[in-house]
């Protein structure tokens, strides 16, 4: 077996890594690029928890072969969180849409591609949206609040809540 | 009874229990500081950015990667075991199989029987039979095809009622089994009879009665089992698994390995979901950790989907005979249950399980006469285990299905039938000597009647729309330990030094729940300080104090309690600084926001680092520990210990759906889910908690299933086994009823699995609310659901 050379973007870094034919994206990412965010949870597309965007379109990275994305710009949910934590991330985490988390950042890359391209979902949006994203945790309802939190605050660009304290 | 609504809020603040907050003189109505307010997670914001660390997202210089190889044969004699042309694949470092670990281990001391491997046959479809380390999993993979082994073929159990019988000692699936049928596969019968069954049922004007059958179902969490073994240079077993109950797994590594247990270490990993899929200890931990003894390089196995459905340890199918008796006013008279449930191949949480699927219906309602036999058997189907509502969940639909029949047949409104039958507030129940002590149902399903507009709905809506009530109970962990011994079931350690870093140890496991948060929050309550200075390590057996885990929703209660009463201890410490600082001394100290406040004399107040380093003096870091053992329990009959709690949660929820009668097709529409949780410590997590297990129940009524072809499971993968998506889900209401326990952590009672139960029969009965047929069979599919219309209409046609 030979390895191949590719080059792509991540995050907005300019990558070269050998990998073998049959390798996937998420693997790479996972085993090569230590992007260990990305979670694989059936290896099969079946599950949405690997969701990465590929030039600008949210993917399975599990069932994309690492060799398609010569030239691509790849960003997983590292890239969301490069200066400061993408409202998504915030609302996730203050809404209870995250419980064991597992499969958080593939919902957040899903939800940021719906976000990106109709900035005001309505809930049936939002449901057919992440229909291929699997929670095990949440029964979704939290998913739906955090995902149209984000989506007010990005509309809205109001400041973030900050985390609760005594006296509250 | 407060009821919170769905912001959180509580519309009513009054505290039913005086003394619930510190039994240092906090008034009953004082406000809280952090208990009772929404609180994100504290590991959230390392989950959401992907920075939090699970198992197979661990590295380590030089490790090995490790595969299994499975048996092939439901039932067979090993007659042969080949690894030589695996071992002689280039890169292959050690393989191992069964002859390599002779000890037997279980999660209960009364059911040791699973080997790290098979050893002389194999007894399911999928059980580990050997494995390889490579130095890639490639490598791997390809070297467990290169194992040859050689079966014989032995007659096969797969159906439940098929072990009931008497065989060769050969047929045997394991050594032992229950004593009372020493030469079949009943692992475990229970026979309980209290008061007069045959008299209530010759009194009785309604006795309804049905067979039920449950397939069994799968945790489905999403993060696949994954364990990293390395034993170290110092010789000890490092072991970083995902597990509900690092504990348990500590012990059955020493078994199974022949070490001390301070000679390993159990790291929990961030757990990707459980619901009791991790709480056992399991075979690849065993695995991983052999391999790395034999290779003294760091292990790990990460199983794909379909390993991780074989691992199996899901809810047992079940088959049932249940028949209830009514006085005609709707008064339950007895209940009288026959079960059979499929254990599979190993004991696991089984003897449990035995018990649970019979004394758990001793609850919500008051039951004079009760009569159960219950058998739990070894099959040659993928283990059965614990999960989320663990016995209760089957039973729990038979009897709500059979209150309903009851109501029809006597004219009585579902919901006031169950009314007049709910146990009280501080009451024992009949037999068991369960102690209720608090108790919201009558508040919880009031509440949820009257969202619903359930007297406007019931029996009114059009064909194909109708609306079903279901309640539920369940323990607050369980007050027996699994492990006889006088050790607390739970123990808490804190630490704080100059730097106001409060650090609270415990093993405790958060597995998403939020189990961290909660205890930060006790901690947080009683010292009155910001959350973020509280700091959490649960995750290590060196440095956390025991503590039983994360399993028969034990945590809050228990651990909660640990920490309040640890907290409590560093209290009274930093209040004798507070007096000494400010000469005040005998006075009582409130601790609000970051300082300590003279009750009498307002003004006189020290801030808690001052008050800190103040009580350092000469002694350094603070340290105390605090620890939580249930109170002694229930009557003296053999088998009375199953099912006793110190505190029990209920739970009313009505469903509303809509029937397709042409494709038998339900699509749920909304859940109204009303749930006692006690005092809800963080309601963003009740809620959470309430939402997730309405999704799941709701998946185990309509469309989950592990469907098995001569004891091969089918559909092992997550597009087979289907678990409800956005657009199969309903809209979800949760609503927290607060009762306050008198013994829980401020008032606390367990959220995370007596939620699941009432959902499945909720819907069962909308469905007959809807389409005017009984469903006995779960999951209540399309196609079965057709199939009892068209009887129906058979019926009526004749």
């Amino acid at each position: 077996m030979s390895k191949h050379l590719l080059n792509l973007k991540v995050n907005g870094r300019d990558i070269e890594v050998a990998v073998e034919s049959y390798h996937t994206l998420a693997q790479v990412l996972r085993n090569e690029l230590n992007l260990t965010g990305t979670k694989v949870g059936c290896d099969m597309g079946t599950c949405g928890c690997c969701t990465v965007h590929i030039d600008g379109k949210a993917k399975l990275s599990c069932l994309t072969l690492a060799l398609e994305c010569q030239g691509a710009q790849v960003r997983t949910i590292e890239g969301l969180n490069e200066n400061s934590m993408h409202p998504l991330q915030r609302a996730f985490a203050e809404c209870g849409g995250s419980q064991c988390g597992y499969c958080t950042p593939g919902f957040i890359m899903k939800s940021c591609e719906l976000l990106e391209k109709n900035p005001d979902p309505t809930r049936d949006e939002i449901k057919a949206a992440l229909a291929g994203n699997l929670c095990r945790c949440t029964g979704f309802m939290k998913i739906y609040d955090a995902v149209e939190s984000a989506a007010r605050g990005m509309r809205s660009d109001a400041p973030a809540r900050t985390p609760v304290k005594a006296g509250d | 009874m407060p009821i919170v609504n769905g912001s959180g809020e509580t519309s009513n603040r009054h505290q039913l229990n005086k003394g619930v907050w510190t039994d240092t003189g906090a008034p009953a109505d004082a406000p809280f500081n952090v208990i009772g307010k929404r609180m994100p997670l504290k590991d959230a914001f390392r989950k959401v950015t992907g920075e939090g660390v699970y198992a197979d997202d661990m590295k380590f210089p030089g490790m090995l990667h490790c595969r299994i190889l499975h048996a092939t044969k439901p039932h067979a004699k090993i007659i042969s075991i080949d690894t030589s042309k695996a071992l002689a694949l280039p890169g292959v470092r050690a393989v191992v199989t069964g002859d390599d670990a002779e000890n037997r281990f279980g999660v209960l001391p009364v059911s040791q029987d699973e080997l790290a491997m098979a050893r002389e046959k194999v007894i399911y479809n999928g059980e580990p039979v050997a494995a390889v380390a490579a130095d890639t999993e490639e490598i791997a993979a390809e070297a467990i095809w290169l194992i040859d082994v050689q079966y014989e073929p032995l007659e096969e159990f797969l159906r439940p009622r098929s072990s009931l019988k008497d065989v060769e000692p050969g047929l045997q699936l394991h050594e032992k089994v229950d004593k009372k049928h020493p030469k079949t596969n009943i692992h475990k019968a229970v026979d309980q009879e209290f008061g007069d069954v045959e008299a209530a049922f010759k009194a009785a004007a309604s006795t309804p009665n049905a067979e039920f059958k449950f397939d069994g179902i799968s945790h489905g969490f999403t993060e696949p089992h994954s364990v990293v073994a390395h034993w170290d240079a110092d010789d000890r077993l490092q072991l970083y698994t995902p597990q509900q109950v690092p504990h348990y797994t500590h012990r059955a590594l020493a078994k199974v390995l022949n070490l001390p247990m301070h000679q390993i270490q159990v790291i929990r990993t961030m757990v990707g979901g459980g619901f009791g899929g991790k709480s056992d200890p399991f075979q690849h931990e065993m695995i991983v950790a052999l391999l790395s003894m034999r290779t003294r390089r760091p292990v790990k196995v990460t199983m794909d989907r379909e390993e991780t459905f074989l691992t199996g340890r899901g809810r047992h199918p079940t088959e049932s005979k249940v028949a209830m008796a009514f006085d005609k006013e709707g008064k339950l008279l007895a209940l009288d249950s026959d079960v059979i449930i499929d254990g599979g191949a190993y004991g696991s949480f089984g003897v449990v399980s035995a018990y649970y699927n019979g004394v758990l219906s001793n609850g919500p309602y008051r039951i004079p006469a009760f009569r159960y036999h219950g058998k739990r058997v070894y099959s040659n189907r993928i283990p059965s285990g614990a999960m989320r509502g663990h016995g209760s969940v089957n039973p729990r639909y038979c009897t709500e299905t059979l209150v309903d029949m009851a109501a029809v047949e006597l004219g009585i409104d579902p919901c006031e039938l169950r009314l007049r039958n709910f146990l009280e507030s501080n009451t024992l129940t009949p037999f068991h000597k369960f102690r209720i002590t608090s108790n919201g149902i009558r508040e919880g399903l009031a509440e949820a009647m009257k969202r619903s507009d359930w007297k406007n709905k019931y029996g009114k809506l059009p064909y194909g729309h109708g609306i079903g009530v279901g309640c539920a109970w369940y323990i607050s962990g369980s007050a027996l330990p699994i492990h006889w011994n006088k050790l607390p079931q739970s123990t808490v350690h804190l630490k704080i030094d100059m730097d106001g870093g409060i650090t609270v140890h415990s093993l405790a496991a958060d597995i998403g729940q939020g189990s961290d948060t909660m205890l930060a929050q006790c901690v947080a309550e009683v010292l009155g300080v910001n959350m973020d200075r509280i700091h959490v390590k649960s995750t290590t057996t060196d440095t956390a104090p025991i503590d039983l885990g994360s399993y028969s929703s034990r945590v809050t209660f228990m651990a909660g309690n640990a920490a309040r009463a640890a907290a409590e201890e560093i209290r009274h410490r930093l209040t004798d600084a507070a007096a000494r600082l400010t000469g005040q001394r005998g006075e009582y100290f409130d601790f609000v926001e970051e300082e300590l406040v003279c009750r009498s004399k307002p003004d006189v107040r020290v801030g808690f680092m001052e008050a800190l380093h103040e009580a350092q003096a000469d002694i350094g870091a603070l340290i105390a520990s605090g620890s939580y053992q249930s109170p002694p329990l229930g009557s003296t009959f053999k088998g009375s210990n199953a099912g006793l709690s110190p505190s029990y949660s209920f739970s009313a929820f009505i469903a509303e759906v809509k029937v397709d009668p042409e494709t038998g097709f339900v699509q749920p529409l909304k859940v109204w889910a009303a749930h006692d949780c006690g005092k809800a410590l963080n309601p963003l997590s009740v809620e959470g908690q309430i939402e997730g297990s309405v999704h799941m129940g709701l998946g185990q009524a309509l469309t989950e299933q592990l469907r098995y072809r001569n004891g091969q499971l089918l559909n092992s993968n997550l597009l087979d086994y289907k678990i409800p998506t956005p657009f199969d889900s309903p809209e979800i209401e949760a609503i927290i009823v607060e009762s306050h326990d008198p013994e829980g952590p401020f008032g606390a009672k367990e959220c995370g699995e007596g939620a699941l139960a009432p959902v499945i029969p909720a819907i069962g009965n909308a469905i007959y609310d809807a389409v005017g047929v009984r469903m006995f069979e779960v999951p209540m599919t399309p196609d079965r659901i057709l199939k009892a219309i068209e009887k129906k209409q058979r019926e009526e046609a004749k």
